[in-house]
């Protein structure tokens, strides 16, 4: 059984992009069991996603040291569930920066050493400006999809599953872009 | 057969539409609220609708029954403390459909005031009780909840968490049963809950729960998994799952119905195992059900486990010395990401005047509750919906018995003044309260996830309803003299009125009225921009807690992609440097002040 953890902030499609991956896992022939959490985290608090796969899955729930993979739309929801990750689990981090409220109105600093602190604890860590790059291709809003693509180039799952869902789980007129994005990820280097 | 995924509430909303339930109704509440917008899609075959609260939600569903058909009624847990007093009468009237009552918990509390365990209700109303431990569960326990209702004429309780209503896993789906045939006749001995007639009801619910005890020894739901050791796990819902994760040579005795209690079952587990963990979210219900049953027996439950948050797969780890949760990481030493007043959102210029006006506010239960936090740090209480008139009314005498008089305000959304703040306010009006009661009417159910509610004008099932006019039934319905309705992006318009209502000695109540800045389409609209300078760093702007407004270089700096360009750091900020970016910028200047004073004497 694997674990795959998305973070991010609420709005930046983090819901949606763990929707898409258990299609993903789904149609792949496993078993999927998701948990997520709602509410408050709905007005600009942190969103997580976990997702779990296998022959057999019991808990939805993500644990200390189980994650396989960890995909955060933001570098301070990265480190905020680094404690998630295996010793030899793989992080891939959007390198964009969304202060939460307390450093916006001045009363604490935003961390200058998130990078530092994800590499010393990932050995597989991929930083990727998802953020920049969606926005050059013509819409910020498909930054969750081109990350899950940069998951999948990680996966051993026929890319053909991964497109067929994007296809069937985005609005009908973004589809191209989105499978732009897609690609972008998936053909990422670091 | 089809199979996906669905969340547990999907996979409720499914069941209710499988097992030939014609009637739904709810009040919204988190973890509990996709349940009725999921039974919405089968419309054509159930009436669903929101009550304006749970015991509303509920009666109505009683009502239902009556005529034989087949019911579900949906709430958070604290909904039903709300809905206790029909719940407890159902149980004397039975169901002549079956009846389905959902209440989701909140183990954890991840968006609730408390985490109280319902499988209490369950017992304290003698009705059977039914835990779902993934989607699949969550959707054949609404089926077989109905089979059950029916055989032994009781409402069933359906208790889902937030694990398992907000988690997804594979359900299959199957066809819909046909609904029985209505057949209401009068027969006033089963329908009227009189000392005479209940007296002779509450001996037939004490026989049903032992007949329902014996059914629940046999019920395929509750079984037996063999293990290779001489350990034993008793366990139900959610914390069945984790606990699968751990126990993987041991006994299991799943529960699908902790209560009536399975008791021959468990015998018969407990004689396989020398030491049984049990595995429970929250209250000890199926542990003193055992310890009863098998005093002698070694059993690990609450003394051992948390009786507080989630029975978690790390929980139980921790607990059994097994896996040091001592973080790597301290994640404490980085900034917090609390949840906020959204951009734009029409609370924030209220709270920013009772903040610097210092005002004693009771609170009540919305996503104003967050103006509570800071930076605006203008909420006191927070009890429960409604509380906010009531609680300001009990301070405001007790401390005129004793001489004194603060400055006070309640504050109450308008969901939640229809759901009980009306009632309080009767209170206010009968025992002539001097207090101010805001209304922050944003005119639709926010927190939740925006549902319809009697001032949206629209009806669950998408139909057209009357708008229900909160200053017209607060002045012209309850004749609060001193009633007003103000824009809620209407700086200074709040403060002037707040001052001159604070300072009155009478009643008065004050309409916020703005929509929900998610909903409001902003075509004119252009985002605020600061003029560096002309800030002078006095951080009066960041004081609103508005998401958009951040600093750079010390200097107020705006968010465009955010700013909705509502103007209220606009008229914050004492020094001009706020403006809207262009010239059709709309300003509130433009918008009608919401007929500004209209309802002030």
């Amino acid at each position: 059984m694997k674990t795959i953890i998305i973070a991010g902030v609420g709005g930046q499609g983090v819901l949606t992009a763990s929707d898409l991956l258990s299609d993903v896992l789904l149609d792949a022939g496993y078993n999927v069991k998701k948990s997520e959490v709602h509410g408050m985290s709905q007005r600009g608090g942190d969103v997580i996603a976990t997702i779990k796969f296998g022959e057999e899955v019991f808990s939805p729930l993500p644990a200390i040291k189980n994650a396989d993979y960890i995909l955060a739309f933001e570098k301070l929801e990265g480190l905020r569930n680094i404690n998630f990750l295996k010793n030899d689990g793989a992080m891939i981090v959007n390198d964009f920066v969304w202060e939460p409220l307390p450093v916006a109105s001045g009363t604490v600093e935003y961390p200058d050493d998130i990078e530092d602190n994800l590499k010393k604890y990932s050995s597989d860590l991929i930083l990727i400006p998802a953020t920049d790059i969606a926005t050059e291709l013509g819409n910020v809003r498909t930054t969750n999809v081109l990350l899950v693509g940069v998951l999948a180039s990680k996966m051993d799952i026929d890319k053909e599953i991964w497109i067929n869902v994007v296809k069937r789980k985005v609005p009908p007129k973004s589809i191209d872009l989105n499978l732009s994005a897609f690609e972008k990820g998936y053909s990422f280097r670091a | 057969m089809k199979r996906e995924l669905l969340s547990g509430n999907e996979a409720i909303a499914r069941g209710a539409y499988e097992a030939g339930i014609t009637f739904a109704s709810a009040y919204p509440g988190t973890p509990s609220t996709e349940i009725l917008e999921n039974v919405v899609r089968y419309k054509d075959d159930i009436h669903c609708q929101w009550g304006t609260n749970e015991k509303t939600a509920f009666e109505e569903a009683m009502g239902a029954t009556f005529t034989g058909a087949r019911v579900l009624v949906a709430m958070k847990h604290v909904g039903l403390n709300v809905a206790a007093d029909p719940l407890f009468s159902s149980s004397y009237l039975g169901a002549d459909g079956g009846f389905i009552i959902v209440s989701a918990d909140d183990p954890g509390m991840h968006s609730s005031q408390n985490e109280q365990d319902n499988r209490n209700y369950a017992i304290a109303a003698k009705i059977p009780v039914l835990e779902p431990s993934d989607s699949q569960e969550a959707k054949d326990f609404v089926i077989e909840g109905i089979k059950i209702s029916e055989k032994f004429n009781t409402p069933v309780m359906l208790r889902s968490s937030t694990r398992v209503s907000h988690s997804r896993s594979a359900v299959e789906t199957g066809e819909r049963e046909t609904p029985p045939e209505l057949h209401y006749e009068k027969d006033f001995q089963k329908t009227m809950l009189l000392p005479v007639i209940a007296r002779k009801k509450h001996i037939i619910v004490e026989e049903r729960q032992k007949k329902i005890k014996e059914f629940s020894d046999t019920f395929k739901h509750n079984y037996i998994i063999e293990g290779k050791t001489r350990i034993g796990i008793l366990a139900s819902g959610i914390a069945f799952q984790n606990g699968r994760e751990i126990f993987k040579d041991d006994w299991f005795l799943k529960v699908a119905m902790p209560y009536p209690f399975p008791e021959e079952l468990y015998k018969k587990f407990a004689d396989k195992v020398d030491k049984i963990y049990v595995l429970e979210e929250n209250d000890p219900i199926m542990e003193n059900f055992a310890r009863l049953i098998t005093p002698d027996k070694e059993i690990i439950g609450k003394d051992f486990f948390p009786l507080t948050g989630e029975m978690t797969e790390d929980v139980i780890l921790s607990k059994l010395g097994k896996k040091d949760l001592t973080p790597e990481f301290d994640t404490n030493s980085i900034p917090h990401r609390p949840p906020s007043l959204c951009p734009g959102c029409p609370h924030t210029a209220t709270f920013h005047n009772l903040n610097i006006q210092k005002v004693t506010v009771t609170g009540d239960i919305g996503c104003y509750t967050l103006g509570g936090l800071p930076p605006l740090n203008a909420m006191d209480t927070t009890i429960d919906m409604g509380a906010s008139i009531t609680a300001m009314l009990g301070m405001e005498k007790a401390m005129a018995k004793a001489g004194k008089k603060l400055k006070q305000a309640a504050v109450i959304g308008d969901s939640t003044f229809f759901h009980s703040g009306i009632t309080g306010l009767l209170d206010l009006i009968y025992n002539d309260s001097k207090g101010t009661v805001i209304i922050l009417d944003n005119s639709i159910t926010a927190m939740t996830g925006h549902q319809d509610n009697p001032g949206t004008g629209k009806t669950l099932m998408g139909d057209d309803a009357p708008v229900v006019d909160i200053l017209k039934l607060v002045r012209d319905g309850l004749g609060i003299e001193h009633s007003f309705e103000i824009d809620g992006y209407d700086v200074k318009g709040i403060r002037t009125l707040l001052r001159e209502e604070l300072k009155r000695e009478k009643l008065s109540v004050i309409v916020v009225k703005r929509v929900c800045a998610l909903l409001f389409k902003k075509p004119n609209w252009s985002p605020t921009v600061v003029d560096p300078d002309k800030c002078i760093k006095c951080n009066l702007c960041l004081k609103l807690g508005c998401p958009a407004i951040t600093s750079k270089d010390g200097k107020a700096f705006i968010v465009s992609s955010l700013c909705t360009g509502c103007s209220v750091c606009i008229q914050v900020c004492p020094h001009d440097a706020m403006n809207h970016a262009n010239e059709d910028g709309m300003h509130i200047k433009d918008t009608s002040l919401a007929d500004f004073f209209k309802g002030g004497k």
